[in-house]
């Protein structure tokens, strides 16, 4: 089960890919209402929000962090859920 | 999800990896795959499919949408360097081109490839003419690009 595995919730990390924090000086910083904390936003052309989630792979459970992509070309596919029909 | 499945193995060999996020469970994620996906596509879809719960990421992304609680379709290409070079959002009633997504791939892979010196027009795909933009071509696109 996920939280059996250690899974935890999907959240940014509050900085850009490859960088431990803040971003880059030109890029927007957006307030989570919960927390109070500065995340970074995404902007074209810019370092990408870097975030952990968990993800079902290959049938497993497992976590995914966007910065262990460095290297790779990635595409981030966000799409309304499960079972709907598009 | 799956239109990109089944066209898996042309990401595959353009060396991208497929990462595709809903605010649905991992549980809900496995039952869908063994449900539903893997009917429509051999084995289901061969790429991780993230959780994002309370819309962490869509909010970060730009994609989530507060009143119905999901994030819509939003595509983002991510370069090896981490920068976000392309970004297309949707609402949810209509879905994306596959094609038009490799076709982007290819071309900012081109661009990559040449440092920058060879630059992409309109609807460019692999074979066409590319620029080479500097002084020279200022003010002569027209001698060696026409929309089609």
């Amino acid at each position: 089960m996920a939280e059996e595995k250690g899974l935890g919730c999907a959240a940014a990390t509050g900085s850009v890919v490859g960088e431990e924090s803040g971003g880059n000086d030109e890029q927007q910083a957006i307030v989570t209402d919960e927390e109070e904390k500065t995340m970074v936003a995404v902007k074209i052309g810019q370092k990408a929000p870097d975030f952990n989630a968990p993800a079902f792979i290959n049938g497993d459970f497992s976590q995914v962090k966007l910065s262990d992509y460095l290297g790779k070309w990635v595409l981030i596919c966000f799409y309304p859920g499960d079972f709907t029909f598009v | 999800m799956t239109a990109v499945a089944a066209r898996y193995q042309e990401f595959k060999d353009l060396d991208v990896e497929v990462l595709a996020v809903s605010v649905d469970s991992v549980f809900v994620h496995k039952i869908w795959q063994e449900e539903e996906l893997s009917k429509m596509v051999d084995g289901g879809v061969p790429y991780p499919l993230l959780s994002d719960g309370a819309g962490s990421l869509g909010k970060i992304y730009g994609v989530y949408d507060e009143g119905a609680g999901v994030d819509v379709r939003g595509r983002f290409l991510i370069d090896p360097d981490g920068v976000v070079q392309a970004m297309e959002i949707l609402t949810p009633p209509v879905g994306r081109s596959v094609d038009e997504t490799l076709r982007q791939i290819q071309a900012f892979q081109h661009v990559r490839k040449t440092g920058g010196a060879e630059v992409c027009p309109s609807g460019w795909t692999p074979g066409k003419t590319v620029l080479k933009p500097g002084p020279d071509l200022v003010g002569k696109v027209w001698k060696v690009w026409k929309p089609e």
